[in-house]
């Protein structure tokens, strides 16, 4: 006789999963957030093309992986270099010429931007939905009652790697010094030697890049489409306000929390309300505590 | 000369269905007119009150299904208590889509005006981000994906006065044009009004509008409130118009093309998102024949660009401008 294991059990070994998954989205959600955070706290630039850059890594996965038959792994670093080199080249060309102007008016070069990049992918990709195809099998890492794909324990751990890199370059790099300084006191920074357009672009490129990562990473994980980047855009604004801006341990735990909202509302409310975590969150965080959770200062690191 | 630019503009449009019988061309103005009078109330916000809200879209959508809702019924089961409308005159669909996207923008105006500058955009983004989603779910009211179909048209006059129905084109276009004007005299009053002064003194310097009395929050909600309400009547004259909505009227870019509208004809002029809505109400028309819907996008993105870089200040200032210049006899230096 079958007997339905006791429903205690079953909500335990639910809670786990959800769990686990909310780890494994939270990882590559704080790169996007801390990519975002990273601009805006430097830059002063609400960048709008942030979901495109992301769009843009998963479709370099499909460029390398699937069309040019590149090994996945070193498909992931070349996926990264590609947005470092299309940050820099958005930096140089659309914003360096605009750098005094207001925060609105580069708010609408970068939705320009956007638009133009989405519909740029539409015609070089097609609407068609493309996958990345991976070198992992169907079988999964079981552990205990909860079992992850090989595919997704793979993306935590580059994302984890990531994660710690960034805050490796901001804490104990002389780039990273830089950028604090400038963050800080962009006019002072620039009297002390640093060369602050330099720090611009390298940190629109470094922030482009970890957008690309996170969608060199998810692609594989669910299918690449040019429509990819506007839900990724709005969960980086919704990290970035709950870690509050410019915050960047701020939006690796915003990361992880967006992540496990949507677990959670996806699986105990209902699932198409899953996109829409993001935006409660927004708007609890702006009635409770306007400024970010974890806002201490404005300071980066 | 100058006043008599938007009469003249007026009895233009007043006259032009006489000669331009193309059907085609008629719903394109008759859709353009519809997005220039979201895009005049999203000048109020950006032009007048200098905050960019990018959700404005969800008033007009909000608008949009409110009015359907309230012309074709509906039956909902809230909390196992079942809520039953039955179909109103689609004259009161109108008027409660006013009231309630004037009644989002006061939500989301105390809840977005907190905090500005970049809060304030990712909210309305988030905002209607949020309303799509609830339209696209909630499928026992929106029918979700699958539209609402069959609104009827709207019905001008009353049982004792006899009525007409707004089927075909033309009486839709005059109801457009008729409602521009309205909302075209509304707004001016309304930026001369001390109202106006305040919301621009805020627009010019926060801190020293501050100090010398001006309400902050007070103004830019009731902007909000207004710039809504307004939004909310384009959405309504849309439903009733095109007979047919789903969750797309959510869309970012519709509300990309309001923003477009504003800063190419000129943010915080009264006649800048009339000019700038008849540009790019009319260029697709132009670039259909030619180019393809994407391609046709990413003109829009780089024109987008361009403006921001070439003429920051958009056309109707340009124009103003040169003007003066020639008035004077001389070309006037101009702002880069």
């Amino acid at each position: 006789l079958d007997c339905p294991p006791p429903l205690k059990t079953t909500l335990v070994t639910q809670l786990l999963q959800h769990l686990a998954n909310a780890a494994i989205m939270g990882g590559t959600y704080a790169l996007l957030g801390i990519g975002l955070t990273l601009i805006f706290g430097i830059m002063r630039i609400v960048n709008f093309t942030h979901g495109e850059l992301y769009a843009f890594g998963a479709y370099m996965m499909v460029l390398f992986v699937a069309r040019a038959g590149v090994n996945f792994y070193l498909a992931i670093p070349l996926a990264i270099v590609a947005g470092v080199a299309l940050g820099a080249a958005i930096e140089l060309v659309l914003l360096r010429p605009k750098r005094d102007a207001d925060i609105d008016t580069t708010m609408l070069i970068m939705i320009g931007a956007w638009i133009v990049m989405q519909n740029t992918e539409v015609l070089i990709w097609g609407s068609v939905a493309k996958s990345v195809p991976t070198p992992f099998g169907n079988a999964p890492l079981v552990l205990g009652p909860v079992s992850i794909s090989w595919l997704r324990v793979v993306v935590l751990g580059v994302a984890l790697l990531l994660i710690g890199g960034i805050y490796f370059l901001i804490q104990r790099t002389r780039l990273g010094k830089a950028m604090r300084a400038t963050f800080q006191d962009s006019a002072t920074a620039a009297l002390m030697g640093v060369q602050v357009n330099r720090i611009y672009t390298m940190t629109f490129a470094i922030g482009s890049g970890l957008a690309a990562a996170a969608g060199a990473l998810l692609g594989p994980v669910f299918v690449v489409t040019p429509n990819m980047g506007d839900p990724a855009s709005l969960k980086a604004f919704a990290i970035v306000i709950l870690g509050g801006l410019g915050n960047i341990t701020g939006a690796t735990i915003g990361g992880f929390i967006l992540a496990l909202a949507e677990e959670i509302g996806a699986g105990y409310v209902s699932s198409g309300y899953r996109d829409a975590m993001g935006f409660v969150i927004i708007i609890l965080v702006l009635l409770i505590k306007p400024t970010g959770l974890f806002a201490r200062s404005e300071r980066v690191g | 000369m100058k006043r008599l630019f938007p009469v003249a503009a007026l009895a233009f449009f007043m006259l032009l269905p006489l000669w331009m019988k193309d059907q085609y061309y008629l719903n394109e103005l008759i859709v353009t007119g519809i997005f220039i009078i979201a895009a005049m109330s999203l000048n109020l916000l950006l032009g007048y009150a200098g905050q960019l809200s990018l959700g404005h879209a969800a008033f007009f959508g909000i608008g949009a299904y409110v009015s359907a809702l309230t012309s074709l019924g509906f039956t909902v089961t809230i909390f196992g208590f079942e809520v039953t409308h039955d179909p109103w005159p689609p004259f009161v669909g109108l008027l409660f889509a006013i009231i309630a996207s004037g009644l989002c923008g006061y939500l989301i105006g105390k809840l977005a005006f907190r905090v500005r500058g970049a809060y304030f955009v990712i909210v309305t983004i988030s905002f209607a981000e949020v309303v799509r989603l609830v339209a696209l779910n909630w499928v026992e009211l929106t029918n979700g994906p699958l539209a609402l179909s069959n609104i009827p048209p709207i019905t001008l006059g009353f049982d004792w006065t006899g009525s007409i129905t707004l089927w075909g084109k033309i009486g839709n276009y005059y109801l457009v044009l008729a409602v521009i004007a309205l909302a075209y005299v509304v707004i001016r009053q309304l930026v001369k009004s001390p109202f106006g002064r305040a919301m621009i003194a805020l627009r010019e310097n926060e801190t020293l509008a501050l100090s010398v009395g001006v309400g902050v929050t007070k103004y830019l909600v009731l902007a909000a409130v207004m710039s809504g309400a307004i939004a909310g009547a384009a959405g309504s004259l849309y439903a009733h118009y095109i007979l047919i909505i789903d969750p797309m009227i959510f869309m970012f870019l519709n509300t990309v093309i309001m923003v477009i509208m504003v800063i190419s004809g000129g943010k915080g002029t009264l006649a800048g998102p009339l000019v700038g809505g008849l540009v790019f109400g009319i260029a697709p028309v132009i670039l259909r024949a030619y180019v393809r819907p994407e391609a046709q996008w990413i003109l829009y993105g780089a024109l987008m660009i361009l403006i921001v870089y070439v003429l920051p200040d958009g056309i109707v200032p340009a124009i103003g401008r040169w003007f003066d210049g020639v008035a004077e006899g001389k070309p006037r230096e101009t702002r880069s």
